[in-house]
């Protein structure tokens, strides 16, 4: 029992260093963080904020998720319409 | 199969964080190059709200076109993808594909609408630098696409290898363009150059092996649009000499 027990835990104590790992290991950066305003500052000039924003907490997973999902409607519905539909009607006599 | 693909997306997705973007960010620009280069920009912007219009009256199947293509431009140039080698992540610009299907001049409108939509509301690039972005991603970034697409054309290289050309020079230049325009702008006393290299330099880890993503889907697209619905081509007098 005590060994069932222990397994569990022995698994958890070897896993612990790769989880301090994942929260220590930087995020992926944009370029625009690595490069743009790397060098930008530089050469002595800093981004600043944008006029409305939406990088706060979550609310940017949300609008990127809208905007994909918009965006992903939009090209998918044309694409219908040129693809699905337009070659249907382009395979029928005129 | 699809079930592969999805995770694949998922994992890549997973991977990344928002907002990150290859474009020049809110306020880095000064003032002095910021309007020089709305400047700059306008006017490409201006003949092709123009030419979209003359299209749209003359041509119906037009407007679906700019519909895909334009969303493409959004979607694409909004999705960052990680990219291992370099350990950050950068986006497509989309403008090599949008420039063969719709013109460079709709590209370039395309373009910055994408780009006003991303500073307003998704914290990506930024208002003062909407001018310089509209003028890498989607001037740069549209002809340069175009050329070498025609360049491929002229050369007689196979489709796919045309699209691949526009694909890559259009991501490749338009970096290049936006290390210019910060060399252009921040370089002060230092040479023009030695500013210029090592940012363009800087973006090259990450974005080789993105042009070449994006080339081999511009190219696999036009490949696609040639098996589907070769009359698409035609009309835009890619086909004259390809043969569908």
């Amino acid at each position: 029992m005590r060994r069932l027990l222990l397994i569990p835990l022995f698994c958890f104590a070897l896993a612990l260093p790769a989880f301090a790992q994942e929260e220590e290991r930087p995020k992926w950066p944009g370029v625009d963080e690595a490069v743009v305003e790397k060098y930008a500052k530089e050469l002595g000039r800093e981004a600043r904020e944008p006029f409305i924003n939406t990088d706060q907490g979550d609310l940017l997973l949300f609008v990127f998720a809208l905007a994909g999902a918009i965006g992903g409607f939009v090209m998918g519905y044309y694409w219908h319409k040129v693809f699905v539909a337009g070659r249907k009607d382009e395979g029928q006599p005129k | 199969m699809i079930g592969k693909v999805l995770l694949s997306i998922t994992i890549l997705l997973s991977a990344a964080t928002p907002a990150l973007a290859m474009h020049i960010s809110e306020g880095i620009l000064p003032a002095g190059w910021a309007v020089f280069w709305f400047l700059a920009a306008a006017p490409f912007v201006a003949w092709g709200v123009r030419q979209i219009t003359r299209k749209k009256d003359t041509d119906p199947s037009y407007i679906p076109l700019l519909g895909i293509f334009g969303a493409a431009v959004f979607v694409f140039s909004c999705f960052p993808i990680p990219v291992p080698v370099a350990g950050s992540t950068a986006h497509p610009a989309g403008t090599g594909m949008s420039a063969i299907f719709l013109g460079p001049f709709a590209s370039v409108v395309v373009a910055f609408i994408s780009l006003l939509l991303q500073a307003l509301f998704l914290a990506h690039g930024g208002l003062t630098t909407l001018g310089g972005n509209t003028f890498s991603m989607g001037v740069v970034g549209s002809f340069a696409g175009f050329g070498a697409f025609r360049l491929g054309r002229l050369l007689r290289l196979p489709l796919f290898w045309c699209g691949f050309l526009a694909g890559m020079a259009a991501d490749l230049l338009t970096y290049l363009s936006t290390a210019f325009e910060m060399a252009l702008a921040l370089h002060g006393t230092e040479p023009f150059l030695t500013v210029l290299g090592p940012i363009y330099l800087a973006f090259m880890p990450t974005q080789i092996p993105l042009s070449l993503l994006e080339g081999a889907v511009t190219g696999g697209i036009i490949v696609y649009v040639r098996k589907h619905r070769p009359d698409i081509l035609r009309k835009l007098k890619v086909l004259q000499e390809v043969k569908a």
